[in-house]
């Protein structure tokens, strides 16, 4: 029934943060150059998060920003249709920048297909790299993420939350459904 | 929301949604690709059986905006002028596929009548019918006030807007007037008593004939066009007499407080109903309306056509 299951909490969560934003600095040859852009609503938290966790390491401000995908979503007409987010990209905008889109749960990589197409239409990265808190498989299109807080093997009936302090008042990932 | 026929038909939160969605598309405009793919494949009919060049204009470039395609349907030079009726036309676009039909009629009611036939199955989007609605316009004059006047989010409780001049002849005005009263602003409509419409006692707005006793306590003045085409019956002795007790020249502006905006609908009668000097003030944001129509017009768009069709319950 509703049992939810705590498969990472609060210091979890933050030693994933750390360890993704040591892995982005590492492969993107330091801190300049960079953008991160989260997917509304709590990958916007996370990229913040990250941003913080490189400022601690590299004593560098990162700048970062939301990148709302909705209107470029596969499934539109197959819903009622949905309130936008906010969008917000530098005024400098995205060109030659490492571009690295953050979001909480990686499942069938439509979200990062539609992202991608977005961020196409906002102008040319030198490279788009994908940071997800959690990938629970499931994968519907050929998209694989470079930074990953935690692999979760899950079922397709089961649901993965992601809860954090910002919109949530605490943070955690849970499993629910899925029976025992 | 299948239809938008009216703004008295947008309940607080329905009016809020769309301005918020306008604000999010607004940022588009400011892209090098100004372009969404979100309406792919779907099909806008602009159905105008008057003439209009601005919302006609603004409709398609919302639509193109949105990856939709556009149907331009004007009533001069097509079938409509060889005697063809609204239903016979309706039909028409409804076999080629229209999804949206915009429509901008003489006849007060049309699109209602559109919308409530089953000649067609889709959405409809009053873009001004006689001298009964014009909703799109008033959305984007909220979204104007709501952008100089609110922060540019929520609704306008606590503004005071004035509407002067031909309320009678005027869709804006009535759209505007509901519109403002659901977002939360008062509204004060100033005009000659021939100018009034029967009734306006039952409008949720207040009446006055003396446009410098309201100017000074207003947060926004709207200027309405003079509609010449509409003034056979003598309404007014004269222009020049209409212009000096209802025109907004610079003595009359600045009686407006400091943080006012001045809005008009257009096209302008520059020396009638607002002079040169106060039309080319920063505080008329004229132009800005134009712009912030394209981001309205786009979000209702979306809002009607973005999903799947709502299932009449």
């Amino acid at each position: 029934m509703d049992s939810a299951r705590v498969v990472l909490d609060e210091a979890d969560i933050a030693r994933a943060i750390r360890r993704i934003a040591h892995e982005i600095v590492e492969k993107a040859k330091g801190p300049e150059a960079l953008l991160l852009l989260g997917i509304p609503t709590r990958g916007v938290f996370l990229a913040q998060r990250i941003a913080d966790a490189i400022t601690a390491i590299e004593g560098v401000q990162v700048p970062c920003g939301a990148l709302d995908i909705t209107l470029y979503r596969d499934d539109l007409r197959l819903r009622t249709v949905r309130a936008l987010e906010s969008t917000s990209i530098p005024t400098s905008g995205v060109d030659g920048l490492t571009i690295v889109l953050v979001d909480d749960v990686l499942f069938s990589g439509r979200t990062i297909r539609a992202a991608l197409d977005a961020l196409n239409d906002l102008g040319r990265p030198a490279a788009v790299r994908l940071a997800v808190l959690v990938d629970r498989g499931h994968r519907e299109l050929p998209i694989r993420p470079d930074y990953v807080g935690k692999n979760l093997p899950t079922s397709l009936v089961e649901n993965v939350r992601v809860l954090l302090a910002e919109v949530d008042g605490a943070d955690s990932v849970e499993i629910n459904g899925g029976g025992s | 929301m299948q239809h938008l026929l009216s703004a008295a038909d947008l309940s607080h939160d329905e009016a809020v949604l769309i301005l918020d969605t306008a604000a999010q598309l607004a940022e588009v405009t400011d892209r090098s690709v100004k372009k969404l793919p979100t309406l792919r494949g779907r099909t806008v009919v602009n159905l105008f059986f008057e003439d209009s060049t601005r919302t006609r204009i603004s409709f398609e470039v919302a639509a193109k905006r949105l990856s939709a395609d556009v149907i331009n349907f004007a009533a001069k030079g097509s079938s409509v002028s060889k005697g063809e009726s609204l239903k016979d036309t309706a039909l028409t676009l409804e076999a080629m596929g229209a999804d949206a039909v915009i429509i901008r009629h003489g006849a007060s009611g049309a699109p209602h009548r559109l919308a409530a036939s089953s000649w067609t199955g889709c959405s409809v989007i009053n873009a001004g019918d006689g001298t009964h609605e014009h909703p799109t316009q008033a959305l984007l004059d909220a979204y104007t006030l709501r952008r100089h006047l609110a922060g540019g989010s929520g609704d306008l409780s606590g503004l005071s807007v004035a509407i002067v001049g031909d309320i009678l002849h005027s869709r804006v005005a009535r759209s505007n007037v509901l519109l403002l009263k659901t977002l939360g602003a008062s509204v004060t409509v100033v005009a000659p008593p021939t100018l009034l419409p029967y009734g306006i006692d039952s409008w949720p707005c207040s009446v006055s004939y003396d446009i410098e006793s309201v100017l000074p306590r207003v947060d926004a003045v709207m200027m309405l066009r003079v509609q010449a085409e509409r003034m056979q019956a003598a309404f007014f002795p004269s222009a020049l007499e209409y212009s000096r007790l209802y025109g907004l020249d610079i003595d009359r502006f600045n009686l407006l407080p400091s943080h006012a905006i001045v809005l008009h609908p257009g096209p302008m009668n520059r020396g009638m109903e607002i002079s040169a000097d106060v039309a080319d003030e920063n505080r008329s944001v004229m132009v800005e309306q134009v712009a912030n129509g394209v981001s309205v017009r786009m979000a209702v768009l979306y809002l009607l056509l973005g999903g799947m069709a709502e299932v009449e319950q």
